[in-house]
């Protein structure tokens, strides 16, 4: 039942949404999220086992698809993932004015609904229908309540992703028919498909989580796109959104074709790679806040794509970790952009400093949020990137692990510069014309900011739960990723 | 077999009626009284019902898919009916006679979907275009529509010369007109006469669903022609000829030569692509959508390479799903004042309830999950990579299809997320509005439980 509540709740809220005023809608959206969050952290608790975490219904029984969702242990992440980041990107962004709000907060239920439905799916004609609802509704979010370039600039987000959708559709209808007209994941698990096959679909399936992601060199979208929507949806997109890729490469690429992910593995690696150490470099380029964090998004999702392809127990359970780890960091991170751009109206790192006399509360919780962004031991950030490190090195999959391991590392010293770099451009030197009029934070930014750190420390400190979540289920995938041994 | 006498019937009823009665409301009455009363015949021989027994010596067949086809194409000129009929007293006085003209080619489109002789598809695809041809230039003071309604007739007059030319060579061959003793006639090898014959059908029935290279005349005849009737020769009409065209495959148990095969998989690339990159070029929607017409029917075309359940129920799932939501669009596009794209500016601000539903409508047509077009597609593509063959004609269809994405999502762009200077006053009547609704709520519905569609076929 706890699956479909989570789909169920942010979906009737967001058609309710639709008929309610402004006002109502803005409240009624944050009770449904915590809600939502609510029924999500009872699924881990008092209500774990198993047969509240299924649902099974007949759904278009002419081609054999079937509702089904179901909670396992990185969906729990996932679903926890996004059950969290509602609530607080509703409170962090409480105070901002949105021109018809009642749509907006409809849509952004919509998709929070899509994206538990990418998180439970356990049939993939399922998952597509809600990989698909998920986009729809950030497709109008940012280009109604976008930046100035909003239109061609969500235009094209749209079409890179609509493209990898298409193509992945292919590869479910061809597995279909070898799966013997069945859509449901383990009798996709159990094909056996020759080498050959698997070698080309791999690619065709693969693109739609790279464009997701985004790897190099599908990734051109993004930093304008986070630059052009608003920043709640940016938050969205970036904070839960692109672990879609991560999840649908985990959950339905590398164990459906092992062994075009074994084929391929060392190409994949060799873009995320390149991807991480170009967006660092472009990362300390950049003068809009905004960018700047959407490339370091990249690098950081990079290396998660790296160490999926490692094929190790220590990689594969960093990666899950560090899903939710960057998602609740980089949520952080959007929030204080937020706060500063409606203090100020600006988010040029040149016409910002001194920050921190002005408002020390965000200056201290920006920085514990900004070192687990470079993944600062006792941060959560360090437990994420410490194991897929460690899994890149002993990786057997490959034989560069050394090579990955180095140059990926290299981008941790990277993303230490940039970082480290904003928060002295905009927090410290001396204040100008515009900042010295800024106030400190109110009470509904600093609520959600504490909430972070919170959680920042509780998984940098204590992250068994979470290894605990995630254990048995990695084991699994990795069982099925193991075909070294065909070669 | 009910379909067709009735239908029949009903246009010389509607050809009196406008002899004798004055108010179009009356007249307007009768039509949809007609095409109420040809629906439940029709499903009531699904049930076994018939008006008369006519015996066709095997020219005709009806089967389930024959009738649920009908049903689908009834049922959207009825829909077509609620929303548009009001618009076809601004074309020109003779209001009954254009009913009467589409009962006559309702009547061709139950005969060309249940032919089961040669000759039976050439009468089938005549008696449909030969009203057609009329309602194209029926806006008698327009000289865009003088000629197009020229234009469609040359070129359907030469697409007739050779489909006769066709059926007379399959003759030749087979020495029979009757798809189902083709079989037992044939014998194995080629047969250069009857691979001439079928090349020459192909190429008539192509130019009859504007497949490329025989769309050219597509543009022209649906922009020139009055907008109430493109919207019905771009869906209804359409849809029936692609009936037809399967039927022409699937009638026989003949093995389709590896030849025509390519040459279809090359028709069908070539469509695809023209109709969906010209698309793109247009400044008029109306125009867009002639072009987007002419893509959709390159995904139709998917259809007859699977010899399959999907290509059947496919088909029928794409004719729903196409119809109702282009006669949506075009029901919306009537109403405005101005056809570009600009026309459609803000309109999502003054018209909330058109925008939202036209929006629905061309994610159908986009094919975005959640909705009837969504799952046309998904047969579509489901039925050819089933049959096995031609991976880059696939490929080459899903790449088109985020071309069309594009020209589609221009409309919606233009209503939600631009301003526009002054808004129009579009005068809609709540009836239209409640139309509106009840369409977008079927392409969810079918987009969400397209078998319900099938349900008739088997049993």
């Amino acid at each position: 039942m706890i699956p479909v509540l989570l789909i169920l709740i942010p979906l009737i809220t967001g058609l309710a949404l639709f008929a309610t005023g402004a006002g109502r809608a803005r409240t009624g959206s944050l009770v449904s999220s915590i809600l939502t969050l609510v029924v999500s952290i009872a699924g881990l608790t008092v209500f774990k086992a198993v047969r509240y975490l299924k649902y099974d219904g007949s759904w278009m029984t002419s081609i054999g698809s079937r509702f089904r969702v179901e909670l396992d242990g990185m969906g729990q992440v996932l679903c926890l993932l996004t059950a969290i980041s509602f609530p607080l990107i509703f409170v962090s962004t409480y105070k901002n004015e949105y021109k018809n709000g009642n749509r907006f907060y409809a849509l952004m239920m919509l998709s929070q609904a899509g994206l538990m439905g990418v998180f439970l799916a356990k049939d993939a004609l399922l998952f597509y229908f809600f990989w698909e609802l998920a986009l729809i509704p950030v497709y109008f979010l940012c280009s109604i309540w976008g930046g100035e370039r909003r239109i061609p600039v969500t235009f094209k987000f749209f079409i890179y992703t609509f493209v990898g959708s298409l193509l992945m559709l292919i590869v479910i209808i061809y597995l279909y028919f070898q799966a013997g007209q069945s859509f449901s994941i383990e009798s996709f698990y159990a094909l056996q498909l020759p080498h050959q096959t698997q070698s080309w679909l791999f690619w065709l399936f693969f693109a739609a989580f790279a464009v997701k992601m985004p790897i190099f060199p599908f990734h051109t979208w993004q930093p304008d796109t986070y630059e052009q929507s608003p920043t709640a949806v940016t938050m969205v997109l970036s904070g839960i959104m692109v672990k879609m890729g991560v999840f649908g490469v985990i959950r339905w690429v590398v164990p459906v074709l092992p062994v075009g992910a074994y084929l391929w593995g060392d190409t994949v690696t060799t873009l995320a790679i390149i991807g991480m150490v170009y967006a660092s470099l472009l990362a300390f380029q950049q003068n809009d806040l905004k960018r700047l964090i959407a490339y370091s998004s990249i690098a950081h999702i990079g290396l998660m794509c790296v160490a999926i392809f490692a094929t190790t127990k220590s990689g594969m359970q960093g990666v899950m970790i560090q899903m939710f780890n960057h998602g609740i960091n980089i949520i952080g991170l959007w929030i204080v952009v937020n706060a500063i751009e409606q203090k100020l109206g600006t988010r040029k790192l040149s016409e910002l400093g001194g920050l921190a006399q002005q408002a020390p509360q965000l200056a201290i919780l920006l920085v514990v949020v900004a070192l687990a962004n470079i993944s600062l031991p006792l941060t959560n950030g360090f437990v994420g990137e410490f194991l897929m490190f460690n899994g890149v090195l002993s990786s057997e999959a490959t034989h560069y692990n050394v090579w990955f391991t180095v140059i990926a590392g290299l981008t941790i010293i990277l993303s230490a510069v940039y970082t480290l770099y904003m928060i002295q451009k905009v927090f410290y030197g001396n204040t100008n014309a515009l900042t010295v009029s800024a106030t400190d934070i109110s009470l509904n930014v600093k609520v959600a900011l504490v909430v972070i750190v919170l959680l920042i420390l509780a998984g940098g400190i204590f992250p068994k739960p979470m290894l605990a979540i995630t254990n048995e289920l990695s084991d699994a995938i990795l069982n099925r990723m193991n075909v070294k041994s065909l070669f | 077999m009910n379909a067709i006498l009735f239908s029949a019937v009903w246009g010389v009823v509607m050809m009196f009626c406008g002899a004798f009665v004055n108010k179009a409301a009356t007249v307007r009455n009768a039509a949809v009284t007609g095409l109420v009363l040809l629906i439940i015949l029709n499903i009531a021989e699904l049930y076994g019902f018939r008006l008369m027994r006519v015996d066709t010596h095997g020219m005709l067949a009806f089967n389930s898919f024959t009738l649920v086809f009908n049903t689908v194409a009834f049922v959207s000129t009825l829909v077509y009916f609620f929303l548009s009929a009001k618009d076809m007293e601004r074309v020109g006085v003779n209001l009954a006679e254009y009913f009467a003209l589409i009962f006559f080619v309702l009547s061709g489109v139950a005969i060309s979907s249940s032919f089961n002789s040669l000759m039976m598809l050439f009468l089938g695809i005549e008696i449909i275009s030969i009203p057609l041809y009329i309602l194209t230039g029926s806006d008698k003071k327009n000289l865009n529509s003088n000629e197009a309604s020229l234009k469609y007739f040359l070129m359907g007059s030469f697409s007739t010369g050779i489909m006769l030319m066709g059926i007379a060579l399959i003759y030749g061959a087979t020495g029979t007109f009757s798809l189902e003793r083709m079989t037992t006639v044939l014998s194995p090898g080629l047969n250069p006469l009857l691979i001439a014959g079928f090349l020459l059908l192909v190429i008539s029935m192509s130019f009859k669903v504007s497949a490329a290279p025989f769309h050219f005349w597509t543009p022209d005849v649906y922009d020139g022609a009055p907008t109430v009737f493109t919207s019905f020769m771009a869906t209804i009409v359409k849809v029936a000829a692609f009936a037809a065209f399967l039927r022409l495959f699937t009638g026989t148990n003949v093995e389709v030569p590896a030849q025509i095969k390519i040459i279809i998989a090359l028709i069908t690339a070539a469509t695809l692509f023209i109709g969906n990159i010209t698309a793109v070029f247009q400044q008029s929607v109306k125009r867009m959508l002639a072009y987007s017409s002419i893509a959709q029917a390159g995904f139709m075309c998917f259809a007859l390479f699977g010899f399959n359940d999907f290509a059947k129920e496919g088909l029928l799932l794409y004719s729903a799903a196409y119809s109702l939501a282009t006669i949506g669009v075009f029901a919306v596009l009537i109403k405005m004042k101005d056809f570009t794209f600009e026309g459609f500016n803000g309109l999502a601000s003054y018209q909330p309830l058109l925008a939202a539903t036209n929006t629905i409508f061309l994610l159908s047509l986009a094919g975005i999950p959640l909705t009837a077009g969504f799952m046309a597609k998904f047969y579509m593509l489901a039925s050819a990579i089933k049959s096995g063959a031609y991976m880059w004609l696939i490929i080459l269809a899903v790449l088109c299809a985020a071309v069309s994405v594009y020209y589609y999502f221009r409309v919606i762009q233009a209503m939600y997320f631009r301003e526009s200077k002054e808004p129009q006053a579009l005068s809609v009547s709540p009836a239209f509005k409640w139309g509106l609704i009840v369409i977008a709520a079927a392409v969810v519905f079918l987009g969400l439980f397209p078998q319900w569609l099938f349900a008739k076929l088997y049993f």
